[in-house]
């Protein structure tokens, strides 16, 4: 579905972001990206999403990543950015979920419609005429997310979707994230909720995948983890005590 | 509230004022952009001692300001900073057009103090008219009006993103301003010699966010047309709008109303 293959990106000549990464994610897999700060984990995801340049080839079912075909590719990528302010620029929560929708070309009933759908199934009905500036900071992280669902994307990319949500709107992000039967792949610093959401953890370091396995196999390997400035998950932590 | 979180939840009120529903809401942007641009058009066309003449212009945006219910008072309100600059414009008339035009009893009136205020009124009537569109209107609407009116993609997407931009500038803006206030208790704004790097850092945060904004259109696929806020055709009731507005502001121009009713009342 995902391949890298020796993709390479820099901002400049001495200081590469992704240094020859190559990984496939195969159709339905929850992959989660966890590692330090300034491993590349939010690069890659715009590497992918070609809003970044890049050396190597990356396709995502079986389309090359390149200017040419950006259109195509990202109709089946559903990208959740990481600032929800960001990605609420419309007026409404309705405005926004219908802005991607009418954009390739769905007619504004069939739009509309589809957005009930999508807010009906994450429960959030009530958000769809609020106003975006007058909605909470969890509020608008779940409508960020609706916005994306609602274009039916095949895989969903999410980057730091739990940061700075409190502990009720941080689980209802997860409760939503296990529903969707997507491939998923979610950059996060929050282990406990990769652990919760991912089958699958690719660990970046220095711009380098240094370990990929089932989330067990990652996220309990203490050395592994703090040899590259991680923690062990709170959770597994609290239950090695 | 600080002045500039004033300022932010203000500029977003504009949105909601156009989401509202009223006549004026329901009429095609498309309509309301050129009726806009002929009162302008118009209205800067009165001659610049032509004060009588130009009065009878106001009549047209209050009727629009009571027709979609917005408050002509929140126009001045929202428009307080720009308001006086525009009556600026023609503030050195007096001082340069002294000869005498017209007696107000037995004042003396000069030219210069006419044009003065034909200018101001000009820029107040442009202002009101400009206002009540964007009011009644979303600006993503009056995006897609200009294009529909063939004006350049370039520049209209150019217009779009300042505007989107402007409230990012403003959010960055007041974070900002909370941290340099933290750590500059008892200053009443930014020292000016912060004001080099206040401005650097902020450009360089807006142009990061605004980066942000734009990529997340682009992924949902803007392409610098504005598809989702496309128009629906022309209706018969939008036909009517236009052409009776038009009239309205034909007959305001070509006829001298003002005189007619000066001689009604005498």
């Amino acid at each position: 579905m995902i391949e890298f293959n020796n993709v390479y990106f820099s901002y400049d000549k001495e200081h590469t972001v992704l240094d020859g990464i190559s990984f496939k994610i195969e159709k339905g897999e929850s992959v989660g990206l966890i590692g330090a700060n300034g491993a590349g984990k939010s690069s890659m995801l715009k590497v992918l999403l070609g809003l970044l340049p890049h050396d190597g080839e990356i396709s995502v079912n079986g389309i090359k990543v390149c200017k040419q075909n950006l259109a195509e590719v990202r109709r089946v990528l559903g990208f959740v950015l990481q600032n929800s302010d960001n990605q609420m620029f419309m007026p409404t929560v309705l405005d926004d979920m219908m802005f991607g929708l009418c954009n390739y070309g769905m007619s504004k009933k069939d739009a509309e419609a589809r957005v009930d759908e999508v807010l009906e199934q994450l429960d959030l009905v009530s958000l769809k005429n609020k106003y975006n500036h007058k909605i909470s900071g969890g509020e608008k992280r779940m409508a960020a997310i609706a916005t994306v669902l609602a274009m039916q994307p095949e895989v969903i990319i999410m980057d730091e979707p739990s940061v700075s949500l409190d502990p009720y709107n941080r689980r209802a992000v997860i409760n939503v994230i296990n529903r969707l039967e997507q491939t998923k792949i979610i950059a996060s610093h929050d282990l406990d909720m990769i652990m919760e959401t991912c089958t699958k953890v690719m660990l970046l370091s220095g711009g380098r995948i240094v370990a990929v396995g089932t989330t067990d196999e990652i996220l309990r390997n203490k050395k592994l983890l703090e040899e590259n400035r991680m923690e062990l998950p709170f959770g597994i932590a609290a239950a090695d005590r | 509230m600080k002045r500039i979180d004033h300022a932010i939840v203000e500029f977003k009120e504009m949105d909601e004022m156009a989401k509202r529903d009223s006549l004026v809401h329901s009429v095609n942007p498309v309509v309301k952009l050129i009726i806009t641009i002929a009162y302008i058009f118009v209205t800067v066309s009165f001659g610049k001692y032509d004060l009588s003449g130009l009065i009878i212009m106001c009549l047209y945006p209050i009727a629009l300001f009571e027709i979609s219910d917005t408050s002509i008072g929140a126009c001045f309100y929202k428009l307080r900073i720009v308001i006086p600059l525009v009556c600026a414009v023609g503030i050195f008339n007096p001082f340069l057009d002294k000869e005498t035009l017209l007696y107000v009893g037995n004042v003396a009136v000069s030219g210069g103090v006419v044009s003065m205020f034909t200018l101001m009124l000009k820029g107040v009537f442009c202002i009101m008219a400009s206002f009540v569109l964007v009011a009644t209107t979303s600006f993503d609407e009056i995006c897609a009006a200009l294009r529909r009116l063939h004006i350049p993609g370039f520049f209209v997407t150019l217009l779009l993103l300042t505007y989107r931009y402007i409230s990012v500038m403003m959010e960055e803006v007041s974070v900002m301003t909370d941290a340099y206030m933290l750590r500059a208790p008892g200053q009443k704004g930014v020292h000016f010699s912060a004001w080099g790097s206040f401005l650097g850092q902020l450009l360089l945060r807006s142009m990061d966010r605004a980066e942000e904004l734009y990529s997340s259109m682009r992924l949902r696929g803007f392409n610098g047309e504005f598809i989702y806020a496309s128009l629906d055709p022309l209706k018969g009731r939008d036909y009517a709008f236009l052409f009776a507005s038009l009239g309205i502001i034909a007959l305001f121009r070509f006829t001298e109303l003002t005189a007619i009713i000066g001689q009604l009342v005498m």
